[in-house]
C-alpha cells in the first residue's frame, strides 16, 4: 500500500517510516501542510496518515481542505491530544478515523484495513503468489477458485508469510507481531495458527516448512 | 461546586439603615425645630398680651396733688383670662418703692422710656411671664417714675406648648413612616441592577467568560468592567492553560510514539530473547504511562462537567453504534466479536462527552480481559431505566472485590500484566451518578463480567 | 329659726381670744377623731344642713363653722391661714385673689361647669343674685321700679318720702357690697347716678344684707340697693309688704365660693366637703337639705351674665383703684 505521513517530527516519521517499510509498504513523508497539498496533488495514496500540530498550520485546517477538494483519500488522524472532544471534531471535520500517539503499529495496520474495508470500490491491493491470492483489506483467501475468509491472525500471519517468502520467522518475531504486549501467551500459541493456515493453504502450491530450532518458513514449490 | 462567600454586612441593610437612620434624625431635628419655633411663637403671644395689659396699666397712671392715681381698667386683667385660668401677678412701684400689688414679684431691669421688657422668672414657686415698663409722670412741681410689672403663669402656654408637640410628633413620626417606606423602596430600587447582574452571572453556562453586555449604572460600572476583565484574563489563561496541556502532551507523546515505533521495528530485527524481552518492556511502560495520563486527563475532564453537565437529548443506540465502529478494529486484533443487542432507540438526556468516555472505558476494559476469538455483547435498552450492559467472557471480577472495584485507581488482583491505570471503572461509575444513575458490576453465570451502567 | 347644735365659745379660749366671730358652731361628733374648720361668710342657719347632711356620711368628723364678714375672712385667713381647712365666702373677688395667691388646693375630676371654677381649686356652689327690695306701701299705685332709671326717677319724684329711708351697703366695710358696687359701676354709668341720688336721700350704710332686711321690715327702710334676694326669701317670716326686686336693666349675680387650704391637714376631709357643697346643690335639693340658691347657667334671660371668675375680679381689690373708687363713691353717697 502506498501511505502518505504528515508529521513535523522527523524522529517519530523516520520511525513510522521504517517501519510501515519494513511490511512492504511505500511511505512519503511530509513535513508541513504545504508539502502534503503537494504530495496529495500529484501522487495516488492509499491512505494519509495526518499529525495535526503542524509548522505552517492546524492538522485540521489540511482535513478540510482536503475534504472540500473531492478527494476520497481515506486519512487516519494521528493526534498527541487524547481528549474525547478532540476526537469527536476529527471525525466531524471528515476523518476516517483517529489513533492517539503513542500508537500499536498492529492496530494502526487493523485500522488502515478498516478504514479501507469502509471505503469499499477504492481499489484494493492485493498480493498474489503462485496459485494463491490474499486480499489483506478484506481478509480474503483465494486459493484456485476456493475463496476463504481468514480470522484475523490468520490473516496476518498469512501476510507476513506470504510478503517474504522463503525468509525463516522465528516463533518470538511472529508471536510479538500476532499478540499484544500485554498477553501472557506463549510462543506455542504460534503454532495453532500455523496448523489453520496449513490447513487453507493445503490444496494449493504453497506450503509452510517447520524448521526446527528455527521457526518457519513459507515455500512456493 | 457553589463555593460561600466571605459574607460581612449587607449592602441592603446598610443602605436601608442609613435612609431610616437619617429620617430618624431629621424627623428628630423637624420636631425640636417646629416645637422650639412653636415655643417662641407662643411666647410671643403672651408677650404681647402681658404687653397691653401693662401698657394699660401704665396709661391710667396719673399725677394728682402730688399723688399718683393708677385707675387702671378693668380689661387690664380681664384680657389675661386662659383655659387653663393661669395665675395673675402685678406690681406698680412709684420710684422704686411699691405703691401697690405683690411685693414679692421679680424687677426686671428697667430703662426710664424704654419699650415693654420681658423677662422670665419665678413667683411663688411657679414658672412666670412678666411683662414691665415704666412712665414719667411730670405734674406742677414734681417728677415722678412709674413702673408696672405685669406676670402670668404659663400653664396655658404650656397646654398649647403640648397640644403642638404632640401634633408635630405625629407630624414627624407620619415623615418616619413615610421616609421608611420611600427608604425600603429607594433601597431595593438601588439593589435591584445588583441582583439583575447576579443573575445573568449565575445563569451562564460553565464555558461562558464573555464580557457582561447588558446596561449597569454608573457606580456599577467599575465592578463590571473589573468582572469583565477578570474573566477575559481567566479566558486567556484557560485556554492558555488548555493550549498548555495539548501542547505539553503533544510534546511528551510525540517522542513516545518515536521510541515505540522504533522499539517495535528493532524487536523484528533482533534475536536474543533478553534484547527482545528489554523491548517487549519497553513498549509495555509506554503504553502503561500514556493510557494513565489519557484517563487521569479524562477524569479531570469528568470531575469538572460533572459539575456542570450540558445534557442533550441523545440516541444511547446511536451512541454505541458509533462506540462500536471505533473499537472493532482493536476487538478484530483478538478476533473478539462486538455484538449490539438493543432497541430500536434509547433516548436520554445526557452529555454526549461524558457518555461516550464511561462508555468507551467500559468495552475496553471488557476487550482488554477477553480472551482470544470471544464474544462480548452490549445490550442498550431503555427498560426498566435506560441502561448499557457490557458482557464479556473474560475471567470476571474476584468475587470479594466486586464491591470496590469501582474506587479510584484499584484494579481487581487478575489484572495483572494488564494495561490500565485503574481509572476506567471510576470514570464510568462517575458519570452515571452525575447523570443520576448507578453503575452494577457483576459476574455472569456462564463466566464473564457483566456491567450494567444506568442513566 | 336657728340650727345651732353645739355650744358656742367655751371650748376654745385661745380663738375666742383672738377673735370675736359672729357666730362660732361645733357640727358632729361630741369626741371626734379630727375636726374641719370652716371659715365662712354665710350664716350658720343656711349652712347648718348642709353640714348636718355631709357629716351623715363622715363618722368620726366634726366641722367647726366660723362666720364672719368678707372682708374679716381675707384679713383672718391670710393673717393665720394654717387655722382654717376649708374657706367659703360671697366675696368672689377676695375668694379669687386667695387662689391666685396659692391658698387653694386643686381638687380632681369635680365635675362642674369651666365657668363655675377657677383653676380647679375654687368651687362656686350658688347664684345669687343682688336686688332691690322695697316696701310696697312707698309705691300705692304698685308702680313698683323694676330698673335702676325707674329707681332714680321714683326716689327723685318723692324726696320727702325717701329721704333717710333709702339704703345700701357700706363698700367700705363689706366686702360683698364692694364687689356689688364695682360690678355695678363697670356695667353701667347709671350706678353712679344712683348713688348720687341715693346721696342726695341721706341713705343709710350696712355692713350686711340682713340688718338691712330688719330694717326694711320694721318700716325703717322703704328701699335697699343691692341686697342678697336669697336672704329675703329664707327669712321665715316676711313682711307681705316687702317686695324683691331683680333690676331687669342688668343684674348683677354673685356666686358664693369655697376652696380648700393648701396647706391642710385634713386633705381628705376638706376636699369631701367641697365636693358635697358642690354635689348636694347640683341634685336638685329642697330648700331644707339647700336653704341658698343653686347654681344656675352662667348666662340669664337677659343675657347678662354673672360676675366671672377672673383674674380681673383682682381689679378692684388694687389700693389705688379702690382709694380711687372710694373716693368716688364716698363723694357720691356722703354728701
Amino acid at each position: 500500500m502506498k501511505f502518505l505521513l504528515v508529521e513535523d517530527n522527523h524522529d517519530l516519521a523516520n520511525a513510522v517510516c521504517a517501519r510501515l517499510q519494513m511490511d512492504g509498504h511505500v511511505v512519503d513523508h511530509a513535513d508541513k501542510i504545504a508539502d502534503a497539498s503537494a504530495f496529495v496533488d500529484t501522487g495516488d495514496y492509499d491512505l494519509i496518515l495526518l499529525d495535526i500540530m503542524l509548522p505552517d498550520g492546524d492538522g485540521r485546517a489540511f482535513l478540510k481542505q482536503h475534504r472540500a477538494g473531492k478527494n476520497d483519500t481515506p486519512v487516519i488522524v494521528l493526534t498527541a491530544r487524547s481528549q474525547v472532544s478532540d476526537r469527536i471534531s476529527m471525525l466531524d471535520l471528515g476523518a476516517d478515523d483517529y489513533m492517539t500517539k503513542p500508537f500499536d503499529h498492529e492496530e494502526l495496520q487493523a485500522r488502515c484495513r478498516a478504514v479501507l474495508r469502509r471505503n469499499a470500490g477504492h481499489a484494493q491491493p492485493s498480493v498474489q503468489l503462485g496459485d494463491v491470492m490474499l486480499d489483506p483489506v478484506a481478509g480474503q483467501l483465494k486459493v484456485g477458485t476456493k475463496v476463504v475468509t481468514l480470522r484475523n491472525r490468520e490473516l496476518r500471519l498469512l501476510e507476513l508469510l506470504i510478503n517474504a517468502p522463503g525468509q525463516i520467522f522465528s516463533k518470538a518475531k511472529l508471536a510479538d507481531r500476532l499478540f499484544s504486549y500485554d498477553e501472557d501467551v506463549s510462543e506455542n500459541a504460534i503454532e495453532v495458527y500455523i496448523g489453520r493456515l496449513r490447513r487453507h493453504l493445503e490444496p494449493s502450491s504453497l506450503q509452510i516448512t517447520t524448521l526446527r530450532g528455527l521457526g518457519y518458513r513459507l515455500d512456493h514449490a | 461546586m457553589r463555593e460561600a462567600a466571605n459574607v460581612s454586612g449587607s449592602l441592603r441593610a446598610r443602605l436601608a439603615l442609613t435612609l431610616i437612620g437619617g429620617a430618624a434624625g431629621l424627623a428628630v431635628l423637624l420636631f425640636l425645630v417646629v416645637r422650639s419655633y412653636a415655643a417662641q411663637i407662643a411666647q410671643q403671644g403672651q408677650d404681647r398680651i402681658l404687653e397691653a395689659s401693662v401698657t394699660s396699666i401704665l396709661d391710667a397712671a396719673v399725677l394728682r396733688d402730688g399723688l399718683v392715681e393708677v385707675d387702671f381698667p378693668y380689661a387690664a386683667f380681664s384680657i389675661l383670662s386662659t383655659d387653663q385660668d393661669d395665675r395673675v401677678f402685678y406690681a406698680i412701684h412709684q420710684d422704686g418703692t411699691l405703691l401697690s400689688g405683690y411685693d414679692t414679684l421679680p424687677q426686671a431691669e428697667q430703662t426710664i422710656g424704654a419699650d415693654v421688657v420681658h423677662v422670665s422668672g419665678d413667683m411663688r414657686g411657679s414658672d412666670v411671664r412678666i411683662a414691665s415698663a415704666s412712665r414719667t409722670l411730670v405734674g406742677a412741681d414734681a417728677r415722678t417714675l412709674v413702673t408696672v410689672a405685669v406676670a402670668q403663669t404659663q400653664e396655658a402656654l404650656q397646654v398649647t406648648l403640648n397640644r403642638i408637640s404632640l401634633n408635630v410628633a405625629y407630624f414627624g413620626a407620619g415623615f418616619f413612616v413615610l421616609s421608611v417606606l420611600v427608604a425600603s423602596w429607594a433601597t431595593s430600587t438601588t439593589i435591584r441592577p445588583l441582583e439583575r447582574l447576579t443573575n445573568s452571572i449565575t445563569r451562564r453556562g460553565p464555558k461562558d467568560l464573555t464580557p457582561v453586555a447588558q446596561p449597569v449604572p454608573l457606580e456599577m460600572g467599575p465592578l463590571v468592567s473589573s468582572l469583565n476583565n477578570f474573566m477575559a484574563r481567566l479566558s486567556a489563561s484557560l485556554s492558555q492553560s488548555e493550549d498548555f496541556i495539548a501542547e505539553a502532551a503533544h510534546r511528551v507523546r510525540t517522542p513516545l510514539a518515536t521510541v515505540r515505533s522504533h522499539a517495535e521495528t528493532t524487536l523484528q530485527r533482533v534475536e536474543r530473547e533478553e534484547n527482545r524481552q528489554a523491548l517487549r518492556s519497553m513498549v509495555r511502560a509506554i503504553d502503561e504511562s500514556s493510557r494513565a495520563a489519557g484517563q487521569l486527563l479524562d477524569h479531570a475532564m469528568i470531575t469538572f462537567r460533572a459539575d456542570h453537565l450540558e445534557r442533550e437529548s441523545l440516541d444511547l443506540v446511536a451512541l454505541v453504534q458509533d462506540l462500536v465502529i471505533r473499537l472493532t478494529p482493536i476487538a478484530e486484533m483478538k478476533d473478539i466479536a462486538l455484538t449490539v443487542e438493543s432497541d430500536p432507540e434509547v433516548m436520554v438526556a445526557a452529555d454526549s462527552i461524558l457518555l461516550q468516555n464511561a462508555l468507551r472505558n467500559l468495552v475496553d476494559n471488557a476487550l482488554k480481559y477477553s480472551p482470544v476469538e470471544s464474544e462480548i455483547i452490549i445490550e442498550v435498552k431503555s427498560a426498566p431505566q435506560p441502561h448499557v450492559q457490557v458482557m464479556d467472557e473474560g475471567p470476571g471480577f474476584p468475587p470479594d472485590q466486586i464491591d470496590r472495584l469501582a474506587t479510584r485507581f484499584l484494579r481487581g488482583d487478575n489484572a495483572t500484566g494488564t494495561i490500565g491505570s485503574g481509572l476506567g471503572l471510576t470514570i464510568a461509575q462517575d458519570v452515571a451518578e452525575a447523570h443520576g444513575g448507578d453503575l452494577q458490576l457483576d459476574n455472569r453465570s456462564e463466566g464473564g463480567a457483566c456491567v450494567t451502567f444506568t442513566v | 329659726m336657728r340650727y345651732i347644735y353645739c355650744l358656742i365659745l367655751c371650748f376654745c379660749p385661745m380663738l375666742v381670744g383672738a377673735q370675736t366671730w359672729e357666730d362660732r358652731s361645733v357640727f358632729g361628733a361630741s369626741n371626734p377623731a379630727r375636726t374641719l374648720r370652716v371659715l365662712s361668710s354665710t350664716d350658720t342657719s343656711f349652712f347648718a344642713p348642709i353640714i348636718e347632711s355631709f357629716l351623715q356620711r363622715q363618722p368620726g368628723l366634726a366641722v367647726e363653722y366660723f362666720v364672719i364678714s368678707t372682708a374679716q375672712i381675707d384679713e383672718i385667713f391670710r393673717a393665720e391661714p394654717s387655722e382654717y381647712d376649708v374657706v367659703i365666702s360671697s366675696a368672689m373677688d377676695l375668694q379669687l385673689k386667695l387662689v391666685n395667691d396659692g391658698y387653694g388646693l386643686p381638687i380632681a375630676n369635680l365635675s362642674v361647669p369651666d365657668w363655675a371654677q377657677w383653676r380647679d381649686s375654687l368651687y362656686a356652689f350658688t347664684s345669687e343674685p343682688a336686688t332691690v327690695v322695697v316696701n310696697r306701701s312707698a309705691f300705692p299705685n304698685g308702680d313698683v321700679p323694676r330698673t335702676r332709671q325707674e329707681l332714680i326717677q321714683a326716689l327723685r319724684a318723692r324726696p320727702e318720702l325717701f329721704d333717710g329711708r333709702v339704703g345700701t351697703y357700706d363698700v367700705r366695710l363689706s366686702g360683698l357690697g364692694y364687689l356689688f358696687a364695682t360690678q355695678d359701676a363697670r356695667a353701667s354709668e347709671s350706678f353712679w347716678r344712683l348713688m348720687e341720688v341715693i346721696g342726695g336721700l341721706n341713705a343709710k350704710l350696712y355692713c350686711c344684707s340682713g340688718e338691712m332686711i330688719e330694717d326694711l321690715e320694721t318700716g325703717k327702710l322703704l328701699v335697699a340697693y343691692n341686697v342678697l334676694g336669697s336672704y329675703v326669701d329664707a327669712r321665715e317670716t316676711v313682711s307681705d309688704q316687702l317686695e324683691v326686686i331683680l333690676p331687669s336693666d342688668f343684674p348683677t349675680t354673685m356666686m358664693r365660693t369655697a376652696f380648700v387650704h393648701v396647706d391642710t391637714m385634713l386633705r381628705g376631709d376638706a376636699e369631701a366637703f367641697v365636693r358635697h357643697l358642690v354635689n348636694v346643690q347640683s341634685a336638685l335639693p329642697s330648700p331644707e337639705t339647700f336653704p341658698l340658691p343653686r347654681l344656675t347657667s352662667n348666662t340669664d334671660a337677659s343675657g347678662q351674665s354673672a360676675i366671672t371668675l377672673e383674674p380681673a375680679l383682682m381689679t378692684y381689690l388694687d389700693p389705688l383703684k379702690r382709694r380711687t373708687f372710694i373716693k368716688e363713691w364716698s363723694d357720691a353717697v356722703i354728701q
